[in-house]
């Protein structure tokens, strides 16, 4: 299986404040590698440095040492970015713009010819179940279908890598079960993504392998069925338990 | 340059769909029409008046809009979240800086063609002549003029974090060299060393925006300037907006973003 993202020895520090405070270590020393058509679980508590890494693996901030290479290429070079798909966690997009300005604004920014363009709109708002309101201004859409266009932006390109931040995230139950819908589908076509989550249950059902990060150290990394089998318990309390929690009464 | 282009046109979307245009088209407009319906003291020269108080107004709109808009540009995007899935697109931060510069100047620009269209119009109904070349000249200077004051403004809006503190910063440079830029050398003799080669630094450094400025030109029918100075005085604005520009790409390209 061919490697799509290599993670080497990452370490992101970032400076105190103030100067007498020692830096804050967001992520250290991650190494990670995730294969063609997998789709890996990100976990971590909040502040474990998840983002920090996906943040690093899109070029939005410099690691301190290390490297991340997206189809062999360091994320640097925006080569790297041209088949990958990206939701971040809370999605705001230019709202004076209808879902269907959008996507033809980000075809164009992936250089994909014009017809070809139209043709791929139509079947990202079909999947994401926006095709209705395609001309609508996407400030008059609710937070779910914001988060449907984020999908449908990330999809845009056909990317062999979708990178999804908290795809779930302040969403009904109705639209956490489309966007598992959604990560399926993805699966099943033998696409790579690569998500952060809280949602033991989703990524229970969908991932194929997990990293559990904390405090910006790795501290389990492995199939979802052999870790779930190595502890004899569901994947929450494998993160739990790997995460140092301990079951206080109240 | 198609990605360049693609985040200009989105620029361009961007300023016709809010309201800040029409606001000070409507405004310049309905100025401009009183002023010109009122015949003072009989006097057949009062055109003049007009033209100067509507070519006034037309500089100062098309500075707010220039300034205003150009400064919410990228702290917008950061503000909104909407940079994050700009940049995780095969989109360098070089090509964003100059797809947000040539949005604004071409929004700028159709902007300063609505104007001038309203401003020949009204001088024609009383003067009966369109000196087209001279109007020319006017816009494409007052046009180059504005590519240096977005590219300042963009430099600015990655160095100040908040859009109105670089407005305001601006506003107070682009009036400063409009206002006194051309005295400072004159200031200069008078002053005692180091403030005398202090101030004529800043006289060589800051970019005359003065040149630029042809309204006497029209307004007292001048003969045109040379073309040979037009281009040299366009160059000139240009090699200003390729330092500013090259400042603000500099400034971006460590510059975290989440």
């Amino acid at each position: 299986m061919p490697t799509i993202l290599a993670i080497q020895n990452l370490r992101v520090e970032f400076p105190a404040r103030d100067r007498r405070q020692p830096v804050k270590v967001a992520v250290k020393n991650l190494s990670l590698s995730v294969g063609a058509g997998e789709v890996f679980g990100f976990l971590g508590p909040n502040g474990a440095g998840k983002t920090t890494t996906m943040n690093v693996m899109l070029g939005f901030t410099n690691a301190t040492s290390g490297d991340i290479l997206l189809f062999g290429t360091s994320v640097r070079q925006p080569i790297a970015r041209q088949r990958i798909g990206y939701l971040p966690e809370m999605t705001y997009y230019y709202k004076f713009l209808t879902a269907e300005e959008l996507l033809r604004f980000y075809a164009r920014l992936f250089q994909i010819p014009k017809g070809e363009a139209e043709g791929r709109i139509d079947a990202a708002l079909k999947l994401v179940e926006l095709d209705h309101a395609r001309k609508r201004l996407i400030k008059t859409y609710s937070k779910g279908m914001q988060q449907r266009v984020g999908l449908a932006q990330a999809l845009i390109n056909n990317p062999d890598l979708l990178i999804l931040d908290e795809p779930s995230s302040g969403l009904d139950p109705l639209g956490r079960m489309k966007v598992r819908q959604i990560i399926q589908r993805l699966k099943d076509e033998g696409k790579t993504v690569f998500f952060s989550s809280h949602e033991m249950g989703e990524v229970e059902t969908v991932c194929d392998r997990v990293a559990i990060l904390h405090e910006g150290e790795l501290c389990a990394e492995g199939r979802v069925k052999d870790l779930v089998d190595r502890h004899q318990c569901n994947l929450e309390q494998v993160f739990l338990r790997v995460v140092g929690y301990q079951n206080q009464p109240l | 340059m198609n990605q360049i282009f693609a985040v200009a046109g989105i620029v361009i979307k961007e300023l016709y769909r809010r309201k800040d245009f029409y606001v000070l088209f409507i405004v310049t407009v309905l100025i401009c029409l009183v002023m010109g319906s009122v015949n003072i003291y009989n006097n057949p020269d009062i055109i003049r008046y007009d033209k100067a108080i509507c070519l006034l107004l037309i500089w100062i709109s098309s500075l707010v809009i220039a300034i205003t808009a150009t400064a919410r540009q990228i702290p917008a995007e950061r503000e909104q979240r909407t940079l994050l899935p700009l940049l995780a697109k095969p989109l360098s931060r070089t090509q964003l800086i100059l797809g947000k510069f040539l949005g604004c100047w071409m929004a700028c620009g159709l902007t300063l063609l609505c104007f001038y269209m309203f401003f020949g119009a009204l001088a024609a109904t009383r003067e009966h002549e369109w000196p087209l070349l001279g109007y020319l000249q006017a816009i494409s200077m007052h046009w180059a003029a504005l590519g240096v004051v977005i590219s300042l403004t963009l430099l600015g809006s990655l160095v100040f974090a908040a859009p109105s503190s670089n407005a305001t910063i601006c506003f107070v440079i682009v009036g400063g060299i409009l206002f006194v830029g051309r005295y400072l050398d004159i200031v200069a003799l008078s002053l005692h060393e180091p403030w005398r080669s202090g101030l004529y630094g800043i006289y060589y450094v800051i970019p005359h925006l003065e040149f630029f400025d042809m309204r006497k030109l029209i307004i007292h029918d001048w003969p045109l300037i040379s073309w040979e100075y037009i281009g040299l005085a366009i160059l000139y604005a240009v090699g200003y907006m390729a330092v500013f520009l090259a400042g603000a790409c500099l400034v971006f390209r460590k510059k975290a973003v989440n």
